[in-house]
């Protein structure tokens, strides 16, 4: 009871307190509004008939049976489609020389990978238009297939699309011009080959839409689960030809994102059409098996690098080459090189070094699309980095905490720019590495562990340092063309019982972004927070802005919702100053009252004000036109990007004889500028690691030499589940960026980031002994067994 | 598809009656026999706190209690629950037997999209009701079939034990 009080005990002091989300209740009360349980009057199922081949040109489509069948109301091919719908192309303009093939909502001419919806059926049910989908016959005739990445870059191979000469998407290259002469002075050369399998985002909930057009009212309503309403807004109505102020996207209780739900998928958009083409509402939900082969991929990198060290361990050069294989198409609209591109920036991040070269080749093949997914790139740049760092390590005779706290940036020393062209404003390496040192008692852990191993017993302990992109500006896509906002906005409107209503562009998936927006204007405003409502995910009613991906919520939604509430603050007290005869500047508002500033006396609730001003205007002085709705925008400037960092570790036992691994403890110190919600960006770190772990330790799409997904489903393609987790150890450092009032960065991808590069380090570490090395993710069992010869 | 069979349409057309206690009170509706209890959960009687995630029994998004037990409502044909009695989220959340795991769930944000949490509740309520002092192995052991995609299970643990201390101390359920 005698701890000295803090800001945290002022009245309405939100930012930085650990509230329960109010969202939460109805979700717990299986009150939630997915859009998969949605029904509308009249409303009718689409379902898919999907290409069993990885690559064949469609010869003939016979639909007659199906259309015949009672409860059918419309089979619809590509061709039928296309007459109303334009098509889209993946690229972007500042990705030069970057190509892909133009896409239908269903294909013209060929399918490009197995599972790609071919015709679509709606009816009366989704049973009904499944055996309606048994009636419809494709003749295919095949063409040569490219499956892995050797066979896409190939010379004289099969080319995936006809008129291209080869089957690259995208090449880059970084250089700073002196690598070459870096290496060759070197003491120390680390080298090694990684591969990272394609993971897929199972979100608990598979992707849902319904589309709803009334020809009466030329109008478009769409229910869709997604993260970006305002990008589809845009799409729906150019792709469709509808005026985009007569498209409404609606995203409310979405079961799950990360960042899949932010492509254009083929079957949305035909879902789309089939309403314009019925006038009648269209529901589609994905099933798991369809999830698995059209919902994007990602990961699916071989990466070849080397770093270059000093006699001391000091970082001199990185030489990387990264090969990845997206799929037959890039993406719309964010195109599929943005993970490449990432990786090739990210790489040795954290360090301090002057001479760094990368190539970077994209390349298509007969596999579903690879995208943006969580910590987009991170996790393939942070693995690759702070292995080499780790081999290093071992060659020069250093601890792997002490290589690092020798080479990562010191935190005295900012700003600074990476080699790779990256500009950081403050970042905390060394305190994170301290800090990770006490966590995890590192000393004991390593005591503990040669102990434990002259009984036979192989444990690993994994460290890995990481940076993570947040607040992305309009640098990121705006510039190569694609309409998705940097900006986000905000309005604000004091009700007549002197409550606030907040609609805000920033969506919510169930990090809580609703929860932390209603902190941050209850805290700014200075009311009760449960006075606060926030609105989100309806382009009908919140205004435009870029939505919730890339780690953008609590850094631009939030600072967005916190100029907004100065606003409506200061027109709130402009108005009680004529109502008091005082100078606004001599007022505040506390606990919903409005009261002197320097005394905090009470002098009148604002629930009054707002009596005054919307039902009592006659009393206001002539002239006062009252101001209680603020509309506000805010779009980053600055930095193009608000960097964190932070630290993992992992703790974790390799049963040497099965090939099993067991994660003990994970650990992680995080930097995400000011903390708004310290439970919520836990959970959101927690979440984040477990995702992470599953990359690493069993999330794999594979593949038939055909093309054909293997374990497209949850028996077979496996995620962690409860009992396979560890416990995870969380401590913050909190440096806020100087570019917004609020300080915030993001923190939703730190936890993936480095996930996979900590178990990596920590196998390697466990297999020691054995001069065993893994160097591929995710890291099954009969990798370790190989590894140990054993299999 | 040629030589397609009518009289196999007609099958699928056909519909049996079924009747359950669900949620406390007795319903009737007419299903196919090929819909899965969690479709017609879902759909005829608009019950849609139930989720289907996977539709084979790997997520447990579609739990539901069945006779008092946790059941998969996505491997079960809804003519198979007939004569059940069936308690869904919303029928567990109205009785208030799960209001202690649903606001120990809430206070430490024990769900982010809540996709699986209505699984999750029936699980941990099942688990309650089998072992009065579960450790964190057991709890962990007892949701090995709830798939979260968003938490990391801490939190979900968290709570589960807490409850469990707080039911143990107020004179042991069931």
């Amino acid at each position: 009871m005698s701890a000295p009080l803090t800001s945290l005990d002022r009245p309405n002091s939100y930012i930085g307190r650990s509230v329960p989300r109010p969202n939460a209740k109805r979700l717990l009360a299986g009150r939630g509004r997915y859009v998969s349980d949605l029904k509308l009057p009249r409303m009718l199922y689409a379902a898919f008939l999907r290409s069993p081949h990885a690559h064949a040109k469609i010869v003939a489509i016979k639909t007659d049976e199906a259309r015949a069948l009672e409860g059918v109301h419309l089979v619809a091919t590509g061709e039928d489609l296309a007459k109303i719908c334009t098509s889209w192309t993946g690229t972007l303009d500042h990705f030069k020389g970057m190509t892909s093939t133009p896409q239908w909502p269903l294909p013209l001419e060929r399918v490009v990978w197995a599972g790609q919806a071919v015709v679509a059926v709606v009816a009366e049910s989704r049973a009904i238009a499944e055996d309606a989908l048994e009636r419809i016959r494709v003749d295919y005739e095949d063409l040569p297939l490219v499956v892995d990445i050797d066979a896409a870059r190939r010379a004289g191979g099969p080319l995936i699309n006809a008129g291209s000469t080869n089957n690259v998407c995208f090449r880059s290259q970084l250089d700073s011009g002196t690598v070459d002469d870096a290496f060759a002075h070197a003491a120390h050369v680390v080298e090694e080959e990684f591969s990272f399998g394609r993971h897929t985002a199972v979100t608990l909930e598979p992707r849902a839409i319904v589309a709803d057009y009334d020809p009466s009212a030329g109008m478009l309503t769409v229910h869709h689960a997604t993260q970006t309403p305002y990008q589809f807004q845009d799409l729906y109505s150019r792709h469709y030809g509808i005026p985009e102020a007569r498209v409404r996207v609606i995203a409310t209780d979405i079961g799950g994102s990360f960042g899949m739900k932010l492509h254009v998928y083929h079957e949305d958009m035909a879902v789309v059409g089939l309403s314009i083409l019925l006038g009648r509402p269209v529901k589609y939900v994905a099933d798991r098996i369809e999830s698995f082969v059209s919902d994007i991929h990602a990961r699916d990198h071989r990466v070849r690098a080397r770093m270059a060290l000093d006699a001391t361990g000091e970082i001199l050069a990185m030489d990387v080459l990264d090969l990845t294989a997206i799929g037959a198409f890039s993406t719309y609209p964010r195109t599929s090189v943005v993970e490449g591109n990432q990786v090739i920036r990210l790489m040795g991040g954290p360090y301090r070094f002057k001479n760094y070269r990368a190539t970077l080749e994209v390349l298509f093949q007969n596999k579903v699309q690879t995208s943006q997914y969580r910590a987009v790139g991170h996790p393939i740049a942070c693995a690759v980095t702070e292995r080499l760092v780790d081999m290093a390590a071992s060659k020069v005779g250093l601890d792997p905490f002490a290589i690092r706290a020798r080479n990562v940036i010191a935190d005295d020393s900012y700003p600074q720019t990476s080699p790779t062209g990256y500009r950081f404003e403050a970042l905390s390496h060394q305190a994170c590495l301290k800090r990770l040192h006490e966590m995890m008692d590192y000393d004991s852990l390593r005591a503990e562990q040669a102990d434990l191993r002259k009984r036979g017993v192989y444990r690993g302990i994994g460290i890995a340092t990481f940076i993570e992109i947040t607040n992305p500006g309009p640098a990121f896509y705006g510039v190569g063309g694609a309409r998705i906002s940097s900006q986000d906005g905000a309005i604000l409107s004091l009700t007549p019982s002197g409550e606030v209503r907040c609609l805000i562009s920033v969506t919510e998936q169930g990090q809580g972004t609703e929860a932390i927006i209603g902190q941050i204007v209850a805290d700014q405003l200075g009311i009760a927070q449960d006075h606060v409502k926030v609105v989100t995910g309806d382009t009908e009613v919140t205004p435009h802005g870029g939505a919730t991906w890339a780690c953008r919520g609590a850094g631009i939604g939030g600072e967005t919702a916190l100029q907004a509430t100065r606003v409506l603050k200061r027109n709130i007290l402009e108005i009680a100053a004529l109502i008091l005869q005082e100078q606004p500047a001599a007022l505040d508002i506390i606990d919903g009252q409005v009261v002197d500033a320097a005394t905090r006396q009470q002098r009148l609730p604002i629930s009054e004000i707002a009596r005054i001003a919307y039902f009592r205007s006659d009393t206001l002085p002539p002239g006062t036109q009252p101001q209680l709705t603020v509309s506000h925008h805010f779009a980053p400037q600055g930095y193009p990007f608000a960097f964190t960092n932070g630290i993992q570790g992992c703790s974790l036992e390799v049963d040497v004889e099965t090939g099993f691994i067991k994660v003990l403890k994970h650990f992680i110190v995080e930097d995400c500028g000011r903390v708004i919600n310290p439970m919520l960006v836990d959970e959101q770190l927690r979440g984040g690691i477990v995702q992470g772990l599953g990359a690493a330790l069993f999330e794999e799409c594979r593949y038939s030499e055909t093309g054909q997904l293997m374990n497209g489903s949850l028996a077979d393609y496996l995620v962690p589940m409860p009992m396979e987790m560890p416990d995870i150890l969380i401590a913050h450092v909190e440096t806020p960026t100087a570019d917004t009032e609020l300080g915030a960065k993001g923190v939703g991808e730190a936890g993936t980031a480095a996930a996979s590069a900590c178990v990596l380090n920590a196998v390697n570490d466990a297999l020691s002994p054995f001069d065993a090395t893994i160097n591929a993710i995710p890291i099954t069992p009969t990798r370790v067994l190989k590894a140990l010869k054993r299999f | 598809m040629s030589g397609f069979d009518e009289s196999l349409l007609d099958e699928v057309d056909e519909t049996v009656r079924v009747r359950f206690v669900v949620n406390g009170r007795k319903v009737a509706c007419e299903v196919a026999p090929r819909e899965t209890l969690v479709d017609c959960l879902r759909n005829a009687l608009e019950l849609t706190g139930t989720h289907a995630g996977c539709e084979m029994g790997a997520c447990g998004a579609c739990l539901v209690q069945i006779d008092g037990r946790a059941v998969h409502s996505c491997l079960m044909f809804a003519v198979q629950a007939d004569g059940a009695e069936i308690n869904t989220i919303e029928g567990l959340t109205e009785s208030g037997v799960i209001a202690d795991l649903q606001a120990e769930f809430h206070r430490r944000n024990a769900l982010q999209c809540g996709f699986c949490t209505p699984g999750m509740l029936v699980n941990a309520q099942e688990l309650l009701s089998q072992v009065a002092e579960p450790s964190r192995e057991d709890i962990r052991d007892a949701l090995s079939g709830n798939c979260c995609r968003c938490t990391g299970y801490e939190a979900i643990v968290d709570a589960i034990d807490a409850v469990a201390k707080a039911r143990r101390e107020a004179g042991g359920t069931p």
